[in-house]
Order: C-alpha cells, then sequence, then structure tokens
C-alpha cells in the first residue's frame, strides 16, 4: 500500500509539472496567433490540435494492452531514460549559466515577430499559416503530455491519478490564459523542468530495471531514492558549472 | 513532404537532444542488458549499472558541455 501511494503522488506530481510547462509553451504561441489575426484562427488550429491528439490517443490507447508488461516496462523505460535526462541536462546547464534561460516573453514577441513577417508576404494565406501554427504548438506539447501521463501510468494502472494531473495543468494554465491574455512568463520553467527531469528519469531508470527482471530494494519506493540520487547529481553538476548568468533567449 | 520530415523531426527532438548523452544512456542499457543476460541470479547487479551508469553518464555530459 505504502509502495503504491509512493508510486502515485510522484506520477501525479510529474504529470501536472510537466504538463504545466509543456501548456504554458502551447499557450504562448497561441495567444501569439490570436494577437496577430485574431481568435478565430489560434481557436481553430488549437481546437484542431486537441481533436488530433484525442485521436492518437483513442486509436494507440488500447493498443499498448496488448504488448507484454516487461517488453512495455522497458520501451517505456528507455524513453523514460532519454525524455527525462534530456530535460534535465538542459535544466542543469541553464540552471549553472551555461545556456541562456527560456523566456516565454521572449518566444511570444519571436512568435509574433515571425506572423507579423509572413503577413507581409502571404497576407492571403494568413489565416491558414496561423492556425498551422496554432495547431502544431498545441500537437506538439500535447504529444509530449501524452507521451508523459502514459509513459508514467505503464502497467501500473495509474491512467486516472496521471491523466487527472496533467489535466488540472492544461485546465489551470488554459483559465489563466483565458483571464490575462498574455504569456505566462513568471512560471518558473526551468525549476520544474529540473523537477519534472529528475522525476522523470528516476522512473525512467525503474521501468527499465523492472523491464530486465530488477527486483529493486523498497519496491516503489526505490523511485523516491533513485530521485533523490538524480536530484544530488544534478545539483552537484550546477555547483560544478556555476558561471554568471548567460543572456535570456527565446 | 516537408512538413511529415518537420513533424518526426520534431518528434525525434522529443527524446533526443545532445547525441552523445542519447548515445550514453543506449549504451548503459545495453550493459545492463548483458549483464542481467549474464548473472540471471543477480538481478540487482543491472540495475546498479543502469542506475550508476546514468547518473555518471549525465554528470559528465554535463560537465563536459559546460567546459566547451
Amino acid at each position: 500500500m505504502t509502495g503504491g501511494l509512493a508510486l502515485v503522488w510522484p506520477a501525479i506530481a510529474a504529470a501536472f509539472l510537466a504538463s504545466l510547462v509543456e501548456a504554458v509553451e502551447a499557450l504562448t504561441i497561441v495567444l501569439a496567433v490570436a494577437t496577430v489575426r485574431g481568435w478565430r484562427p489560434a481557436g481553430l488550429g488549437a481546437a484542431t490540435g486537441l481533436v488530433a491528439l484525442a485521436i492518437i490517443v483513442v486509436a494507440l490507447g488500447p493498443l499498448l494492452d496488448l504488448v507484454p508488461l516487461h517488453l512495455l516496462q522497458l520501451v517505456i523505460g528507455i524513453l523514460l531514460l532519454l525524455f527525462g535526462m534530456r530535460w534535465l541536462r538542459k535544466a542543469i546547464l541553464r540552471a549553472a549559466g551555461v545556456i541562456p534561460l527560456h523566456d516565454e516573453a521572449t518566444a511570444f514577441a519571436t512568435e509574433t515577430a515571425e506572423l507579423c513577417d509572413q503577413a507581409r508576404r502571404h497576407e492571403a494565406r494568413l489565416d491558414w499559416l496561423a492556425a498551422l501554427a496554432s495547431f502544431k504548438a498545441v500537437l506538439l506539447e500535447g504529444l509530449e503530455v501524452v507521451f508523459i501521463v502514459i509513459a508514467l501510468s505503464a502497467g501500473r494502472g495509474m491512467l486516472v491519478p496521471a491523466s487527472a494531473g496533467a489535466l488540472a495543468a492544461c485546465l489551470l494554465v488554459a483559465c489563466i490564459g483565458f483571464i490575462v491574455h498574455r504569456p505566462l512568463a513568471r512560471v518558473p520553467e526551468n525549476t520544474l523542468k529540473f523537477a519534472v527531469g529528475v522525476m522523470l528519469s528516476a522512473f525512467g531508470v525503474f521501468w527499465t530495471g523492472e523491464g530486465f527482471g530488477v527486483i529493486w530494494p523498497g519496491a516503489d519506493l526505490a523511485i523516491v531514492a533513485f530521485a533523490a540520487l538524480f536530484l544530488a547529481v544534478s545539483g552537484t553538476a550546477v555547483a560544478i558549472l556555476r558561471r554568471p548568468r548567460a543572456e535570456v533567449l527565446p | 513532404m516537408n512538413m511529415m520530415v518537420n513533424v518526426l523531426r520534431e518528434l525525434m527532438g522529443l527524446f533526443v537532444d545532445d547525441g552523445a548523452l542519447a548515445l550514453a544512456i543506449v549504451a548503459i542499457v545495453v550493459l545492463a542488458a548483458i549483464v542481467a543476460a549474464l548473472m540471471p541470479d543477480l538481478p540487482l547487479a543491472a540495475g546498479t549499472v543502469l542506475l550508476f551508469g546514468c547518473l555518471g553518464a549525465l554528470l559528465l555530459n554535463v560537465v563536459s558541455a559546460g567546459r566547451r
């Protein structure tokens, strides 16, 4: 029971925090499209992206039940390691000032400038291009959310808690974005990516090991220990690399 | 066609950002698989290779990236 709960809360937290980051990134682009061309193409693109995501989930979801559990854990574990350690690497380098922090306000300005530039060149096709930008942002950021939810719940019956965490984050960002009509620049994105990278890497080691038949000491609680180790190593890396803050870029 | 290539590239980018880190992770997973196959009575050996291999690969990768 303790082991089960030890797995549920990290899964909900990881799904919530990762989805928060992805939803903020998608919202920035949708808002940029809405600012330049209005809500019609922005909303249409975003809605089409959500429908495409739903089709992918409905089509692929049942197929996962056909895959043997150990194989599923192994494949998902390796993908989680690649995905989580990629986030963690970037978060470490950003925290240490080696590469610039991601800034939503700058990303918003860049996207808006690109759309304005396209407007000058392709006025007739612009609504189509604007909707496509919104569609692509929602689809690609949404795919990351879907992957995280599926990966965190692989073979453990945690689809509902992980989905609830992701849905809560997306609704929260959508509501705030709808109210403020501006990119959410104050979200501590790198801290969130750091935390999610640590958790996903810990889950990745756990699933991959289970895929190889490893019986981890402490069962599910081992994930907490792995997360602590990843956090300690990442903190050490930041301390080794720390240098004056790099310039903020989109 | 270009759009499909772009989408596939973006999908690939979800998992691979730095080629050296991705390669190191795959190598550690393969090594852990070999250890698991050679020592079926000691499954924790594969887990140890996996855990400390990933931690080491991450540390080495970011330190070398920071010094470049």
